[in-house]
């Protein structure tokens, strides 16, 4: 009789490692892990070899060594007797503040150059557009250095300042646009100014709670309380009290001529000015086409909608679009941001000490420990970008649309 | 009934013609009130915006108009220009052969470039346009190994022996990949290995018998734009397949496979392209058995298309998560194996839906190019930099150099990014 009987059981062939899916996936696993590991092998017997034809061996002894080197920009104290850890570590501050104030100012840029280029305004819409294209296709390199020849060859130099009749002029007696940097005002912190800070930093707590306030109050009884200006009250009025309380203890150094150059103030070199702009206005003009598909991708039927309901066109644009519209431009506005920080690299080319410029320049250059120093900025870089994105993935699961 | 009409004293047989609008509903005026002053608010923005154009073509017009073509220097062009304002324009007549082909290029040679550049046209046409006849893609696979020999000389057994692994391995590809992809592929690839290392004894005889040479031209020598050009066309090709095999390795259900593919997109979408460069500059000769050099530009090259292949991965694979998996599924139920499924139902759709993210990556690569000149090398930016700001004649005409190279690169990327918009239209099958 036909009866349904087991399949005959194959035997094992030498084929079926390649012709076989139950086992194909394993052979090509085997032989891909085979030459992963003969490529890591080859290149370590190569770099044993070639360390030991040199002389030299892998060692990060020469962070602890002084490293001889001045650093023009320095957000902590530092001279060239200090390690050349250091130096990395001032680096890292310089990438960082470059990369914060270009993140803040593309930011700024982008929004508005997004918002505008769908402004029903023909020209303004037409000249965005024209910013946005001729800025994204040309490389940024080119920009920073465009700005960077500004600010070294069009301005004037220290001494035109200097005389009855000078050929330069400070802007309301407190900012200098020289070719050695912009000076601008410095912060002086006097005795008592901490409490100033502080009851700023509790009037931010306060808006906070006001406005939190506000909601529950909206939500529970349907009242609705001004915002803005209370907001706006809260935040200013306390600290600008406190500060004539204490007695003015916050006060400004203007920066003044003395002999071949300006003393006091806050030195901004033109090297961090040329990269802060060059990549806030570069990157700004991606931010900008980011923000135009994050407004673009709400259907015209949720405004609809919410005008139907009777909400004001204000509250429709932040109750309704913009909740929406966000949730479509902040991932690949934090892709943006990492752009900013990577790119902040280029400051090597401006001659901004930058961790590429401390660490993977000078430092690499006197050591000649070319493959510690890269190993360290890589590392460096790849701690920022891996951190940023694991930010964006939390952020990312906290607006997801809840689905089945 | 038919003299009704007698009766009445006056009937139109022709229609009024439309009336021409009121002039506020119409015209210009019209125009300009609805797109331009259609709020107070909108008025204000129009008003800046002329001010803002007006002041960028005050500043601009009379530099671009009083421009200085025909001078020797700047000293030169300063004094024509005797005090007005006025772009030196001469130091790009001047110095334009450098800017285009760097400075150590042999200026009897530069045929060779400015018709390799030409071709190129010729080869990507039938590739940008599907309505050219497909015969010319031939061309096309020639192209590389022609542009290689035009533009590095040199005997010309070397690139014909390089075309002839290439064909004999597809030759063997084809015979064997009716049995599977994969015994095709691996078959492929050595059949082509084994030639090329063979025919490396056979170029120097074929060279005495037919000694059919270009002059050699070693890469250091090459520069200027055509650098920026050769490096942004060969890495955007190469990391395309590159970049789509690390995306479909992504998406594997082999962890190893995947594994390494993660590692690899991820180390190197993390880290500046500048440290990659540094990389191939300084620390990759560490990697290789010592006493080997090899060319700069062949480093920067392996270097640039890893960067730009780990993007593309990344590109691909979001165009293979936006296909639905019925078609997956589809592939499956037809009985086609894993590289007929992706060849045939699955890439295309993923790489129509990729267009735009890769023309993205190819624009910014291209872009990108110009970081080379960090590690010295002199690439556009890198002559302007190096020697031509460097040279007492010369020194101190930032403008017209940057804009030039602005300029160049503008109409590169900005003609790409049009294409990719005109194919994306081509390629929108679901028109509504």
């Amino acid at each position: 009789m036909a009866s349904i009987s087991d399949p005959p059981a194959e035997s094992f062939r030498l084929s079926m490692l390649l012709n076989d899916t139950r086992y194909r996936s394993y052979t090509f696993q085997f032989i891909a892990l085979l030459l992963l590991i003969a490529a890591i092998a080859y290149l370590g017997s190569n770099l044993v070899r070639n360390l030991a034809e040199l002389g030299q061996d892998i060692s990060y002894q020469f962070l602890g060594e002084p490293a001889q080197y001045d650093i023009n920009q320095r957000p902590i104290a530092y001279d060239s007797q200090d390690t050349h850890l250091r130096a990395a570590f001032v680096g890292i501050l310089n990438t960082l503040i470059v990369a914060f104030l270009a993140c803040v100012t593309a930011t700024i840029l982008g929004v508005f150059a997004g918002v505008l280029r769908l402004s029903n305004n023909w020209l303004v819409a037409k000249l965005m557009a024209v910013y946005v294209e001729a800025f994204r296709n040309v490389p940024v390199l080119i920009w920073i250095l465009i700005i960077f020849f500004i600010m070294v060859a069009a301005l004037p130099a220290p001494r035109a300042f200097r005389g009855e009749d000078a050929e330069a002029a400070m802007l309301f007696g407190a900012f200098a646009f020289t070719n050695r940097g912009v000076y601008i005002p410095a912060p002086v912190w006097g005795d008592g100014s901490g409490i100033v800070v502080a009851t700023f930093l509790l009037s931010i707590a306060g808006v906070i709670a006001y406005r939190r306030y506000a909601t529950k109050l909206l939500y529970d009884t349907g009242r609705l309380l001004p915002t803005f200006w209370p907001s706006l009250a809260i935040l200013f009025l306390p600290a600008i009290m406190m500060f004539f309380l204490m007695g003015r203890p916050i006060g400004l150094e203007y920066p003044e001529l003395r002999g071949f150059n300006f003393q006091g103030g806050l030195q901004i070199r033109g090297s961090l000015i040329a990269l802060w702009f060059a990549l806030a206005i570069y990157t700004g003009a991606f931010i900008a086409e980011n923000v135009r598909a994050g407004i673009q991708a709400i259907s015209r039927g949720q405004t609809e909608a919410a005008a139907s309901l009777g909400l004001r066109p204000n509250r429709i644009m932040s109750l309704v679009i913009l909740p929406q519209a966000l949730r479509v431009i902040i991932p690949p506005l934090i892709s943006q941001y990492l752009n900013i920080t990577k790119n902040s690299s280029l400051a090597i080319a401006v001659g901004y000490m930058d961790i590429t410029g401390t660490l993977g320049g000078i430092t690499l250059n006197q050591t000649g420990r070319a493959i510690e120093a890269i190993l360290l900025l890589m590392l460096f870089y790849l701690i920022i970008s891996l951190s940023i994105s694991a930010v964006m993935n939390v952020y990312n699961n906290a607006v997801k649309l809840k689905e089945r | 009934m038919t003299d009704s009409r007698a009766s009445i004293a006056f009937v139109r047989t022709e229609p009024i013609p439309p009336a021409p609008p009121p002039m506020a509903a119409g015209g210009p005026i019209h125009w300009m009130r609805e797109n331009l002053f259609s709020s107070v608010f909108n008025g204000v923005l129009t008003l800046a915006a002329l001010a803002a154009i007006y002041w960028i073509l005050q500043a601009s017009l009379p530099w671009l108009f009083n421009g200085v073509w025909r001078a020797e220097s700047l000293a030169e062009c300063r004094e024509i220009l005797q005090g007005a304002t006025g772009a030196c324009f001469a130091v790009l007549t001047e110095r334009w052969n450098q800017l285009l082909f760097g400075f150590s290029y042999p200026s009897s040679e530069y045929w060779r470039p400015s018709l390799a550049f030409l071709l190129l046209f010729v080869a990507l046409a039938p590739v940008l346009f599907r309505t050219l006849p497909r015969q010319m893609l031939f061309f096309t696979g020639l192209y590389p190994f022609i542009a290689f020999w035009l533009i590095w000389g040199g005997s010309v057994w070397v690139p014909v022996m390089a075309l002839l692994g290439v064909v004999i391995g597809y030759m063997v590809y084809a015979r064997l990949v009716a049995d599977s992809f994969a015994m095709g592929a691996f078959g492929g690839v050595a059949a082509a290995a084994v030639f090329w290392w063979l025919s490396g004894f056979a170029v120097g005889p074929l060279s005495a018998i037919l000694p059919l040479a270009l002059e050699q031209i070693a890469s250091r020598q090459l520069g200027g734009f055509m650098l920026n050009l050769i490096l942004g066309t060969v890495c955007v090709s190469l990391s395309l397949p590159i970049g789509i095999v690390l995306a479909l390795g992504r998406q594997s259900s082999m962890p190893i496979i995947k594994i390494i593919c993660v590692v690899f997109i991820e180390f190197v979408r993390g880290v500046p392209l500048i440290t990659l460069l540094f990389v191939a500059n300084v620390v990759l000769a560490y990697f290789l058995p010592p006493g080997t050099t090899f060319d700069l530009i062949l480093r920067v090259i392996i270097m640039i298309t890893m960067f730009a292949s780990a993007y593309i991965a990344e590109v691909v694979r979001g165009g293979l998560a936006a296909l639905p998996r019925g078609q997956y599924e589809a592939g499956d139920s037809l009985g086609l194996d894993y590289a007929q499924s992706m060849r045939l139902i699955i890439l295309p759709q993923a790489l129509k839906i990729s267009i735009p993210g890769i023309v993205n990556v190819a624009v910014g690569l291209f872009k990108d190019t110009t970081l080379v000149s960090i590690i010295s090398m002199f690439d556009l930016v890198g002559m302007i930099r190096g020697p031509i700001l460097a040279s007492t004649d010369w020194n101190g005409v930032y403008w017209e150099l940057l804009s030039f190279a602005a300029l160049l690169f503008f109409v590169v990327c900005y003609g790409i990014s049009q294409y990719s918009q005109w194919l994306e239209e081509q390629l929108q099958t679901d028109r509504r």
